[in-house]
């Protein structure tokens, strides 16, 4: 009951944003944090509460966006009919990847190197095919109009991102309290244990990477509404991939406040950075690196290690 | 498209590029073989070498080919202080640590690079670099074959160290059980940093075969660790010989695939795609490799 207070608190809290705040720059870094919440949650699914460390989280992002995108573009459909489909395209994708690593029994480095792989093959896909607007990558018109899932204002993207956001915290408080979820802490803690007391160990990862996939792919939906562009560099690259990862492993991996909390620092680092060293190039990227490396080091628990109670 | 002559270069052309994705993998499969983890630095370790070379040769005028022992030494420097002093302490152990701070250790090194020599793409001019020999009627450069002559003969090198030398016992021995080796007095945190710079020295020499016909810029590494995985898991992980064949038949993949792309159409991209299809193939069906047969 705590936990679901905390989300609606939190909620409420997000909800009420716009009418306090009025600057333009600020609700931006308040919807790019959210979106960074997004992303860290559909890792934290599979990465933190299944243990399985996916590099390559981008193949899901990228295959939201272009089929957000190519479904508006090409075929002139609704995007509140186009956005269930690119979730449904990344769950799908999810499941491709899943059916194919899992069933194999790859775990550990050699499923975040394949995770990998698989998103290096779709950018270089994107990239060749005119379909996907190949290497000049694909501009959504702007609309302006709800209808479209576009906004004239900020706060209208802020609720998108919000509702996405919102779903992603149900996701958790879900895993945090099914047998669904039980079953999926206990093939993270022990794989082989878990298979003996009767776990279907293949159908609990098919199920977590499918519903971390879908996630992700609200990600890129969010992505191509908001900003409107989308290449198969920013859609396939490492960038996202490593987005993902870090929000919950700062914040605390496994936990329901995890990738919150480390979206807002590490967004908070990174406009802290912007303002010392103005917009240099690739600063603000190294010191992620820094900070994941630090992380790993001495707060391997996350941030929010620093909030548990002693003893527990 | 069936010309004898144009598939003949294309596979001298694979062959060569072969030799110089083998020469990263050998690295990549020394530190893997011995501290059985997966060093994602590496193609920014690569990249770091690659500026070495060109500021070596645009500040100080020294050769590519001379400077592989100043390039090897400091690159054997670097790994040996990284696993020393970052990795091996930040890993507590766990395999996914150290995959997460071997990424973040690439992260930091790209951008610092990007930063500091931007995202320009720098190429060298050496007076050779467009030399090239005629076999059987097939042009190929002769900086490529330099790169073929140079992995077989660190292959060769590595191959001695490990099976000849005391070092290489050593690192054979905690490769195969690290707390027997301690308990005999063997310094294991000392023989998984030796392992680490010489693995990363193996970059070295790769980047200064590379440099003369390739180019460098910040995020040049990335396209190569995923070569490099393919390669080493293709030799089969921890196999000197398997990383050897593994890089020719990545190398002559990639050949093929990018004439079968032109041919068909779709671009060189797909010399690319053929890689990242048998890397993906051979870890779903073969994880232990086309040659490798143990464990």
């Amino acid at each position: 009951m705590r936990s679901l207070a905390g989300v609606a608190a939190f909620a409420v809290a997000t909800a009420l944003v716009p009418a306090f705040v009025t600057s333009g720059a600020v609700l931006n870094a308040v919807i790019l944090t959210l979106y960074a919440v997004l992303l860290g949650q559909a890792w934290n699914v599979l990465g933190g509460y299944g243990g399985q460390f996916s590099f390559g989280h981008a193949v899901f992002f990228g295959t939201g966006g272009y089929v957000m995108a190519v479904l508006q573009i090409r075929y002139g459909l609704s995007a509140w009919l186009a956005m269930p489909a690119a979730i449904g395209a990344g769950a799908a994708v999810g499941a491709l990847v899943g059916a194919l690593t899992f069933r194999y029994g790859l775990r550990g480095s050699y499923f975040a190197l394949v995770t990998l792989a698989f998103a290096e093959v779709f950018r270089i896909l994107a990239n060749t095919f005119a379909f996907t607007g190949a290497g000049v990558g694909l501009m959504l018109p702007l609309a302006d109009t709800p209808a479209q899932l576009q906004f004239g204002s900020r706060a209208g993207y802020l609720y998108l991102i919000l509702g996405f956001v919102l779903a992603g915290f149900a996701v958790h408080l879900w895993l945090g309290h099914s047998r669904f979820g039980a079953r999926l802490t206990a093939v993270r803690d022990n794989e082989a244990s878990a298979s003996a007391l009767g776990v279907n160990v293949f159908r609990v990862k098919l199920g977590a990477i499918m519903i971390s996939g879908a996630l992700m792919a609200a990600g890129g939906v969010f992505y191509i509404q908001y900003l409107h562009y989308l290449d198969p560099a920013i859609a396939y690259g490492p960038a996202v991939s490593v987005e993902a990862l870090l929000v919950p492993i700062v914040g605390g991996m496994g936990t329901l406040f995890g990738p919150l909390l480390g979206a807002v620092a590490l967004h908070a680092l990174s406009e802290g950075t912007r303002n010392l060293f103005g917009d240099a190039p690739g600063i603000s990227l190294a010191l992620y690196g820094v900070v994941l490396i630090v992380m790993v080091r001495y707060m391997p628990r996350g941030l929010i290690g620093l909030f548990a109670r002693r003893g527990r | 498209m069936a010309d004898p002559t144009i598939l003949f270069a294309a596979f001298l052309n694979g062959l060569t590029q072969g030799a110089v994705y083998a020469l990263i993998a050998l690295g990549l499969t020394l530190i893997y073989g011995v501290l059985h983890i997966i060093n994602f630095a590496h193609g920014a370790a690569l990249m770091v070498a690659l500026y070495g070379v060109y500021y070596l040769f645009t500040g100080l005028g020294i050769d590519p080919f001379l400077a592989l022992p100043i390039v090897m030494g400091a690159m054997f420097a670097l790994g040996y202080a990284l696993q020393r002093f970052v990795i091996g302490r930040a890993s507590h152990g766990r395999d996914e640590n150290i995959l997460l701070v071997t990424l973040g250790l690439a992260i930091v090194m790209e951008n610092v690079a990007l930063y500091v020599f931007r995202a320009d793409t720098r190429t060298i001019e050496t007076a050779y670099a467009f030399a090239t020999v005629d076999i059987l009627g097939a042009l190929v450069a002769i900086p490529k074959l330099a790169a073929l002559g140079g992995a077989l003969a660190m292959a060769a090198a590595l191959f001695l160290l490990i099976t000849r030398t005391d070092l290489g016992r050593a690192i054979r021995a905690v490769a195969k059980e690290r707390q027997g080796a301690r308990l005999v007095g063997i310094d294991v945190d000392h023989v998984f940093a030796m392992s680490f710079g010489i693995g990363f020295a193996c970059l070295g020499a790769a980047a200064c075969f590379l440099m003369p016909a390739y180019y460098v810029n910040p995020t040049v590494g990335s396209g190569f660790v995923l070569i490099a995985f393919t390669t080493v898991v293709l030799g089969g992980m921890g196999s000197f010989g398997g990383a050897l064949a593994g890089g020719f038949v990545v190398g002559i993949a990639e050949s093929f695939g990018g004439l079968a792309g032109i041919a068909l159409g779709a671009g060189e991209n797909m010399g690319q795609l053929a890689i990242f299809t048998i890397f993906i193939a051979v870890l779903l069906f073969r994880p232990q490799g086309l040659f490798g047969a143990r464990t």
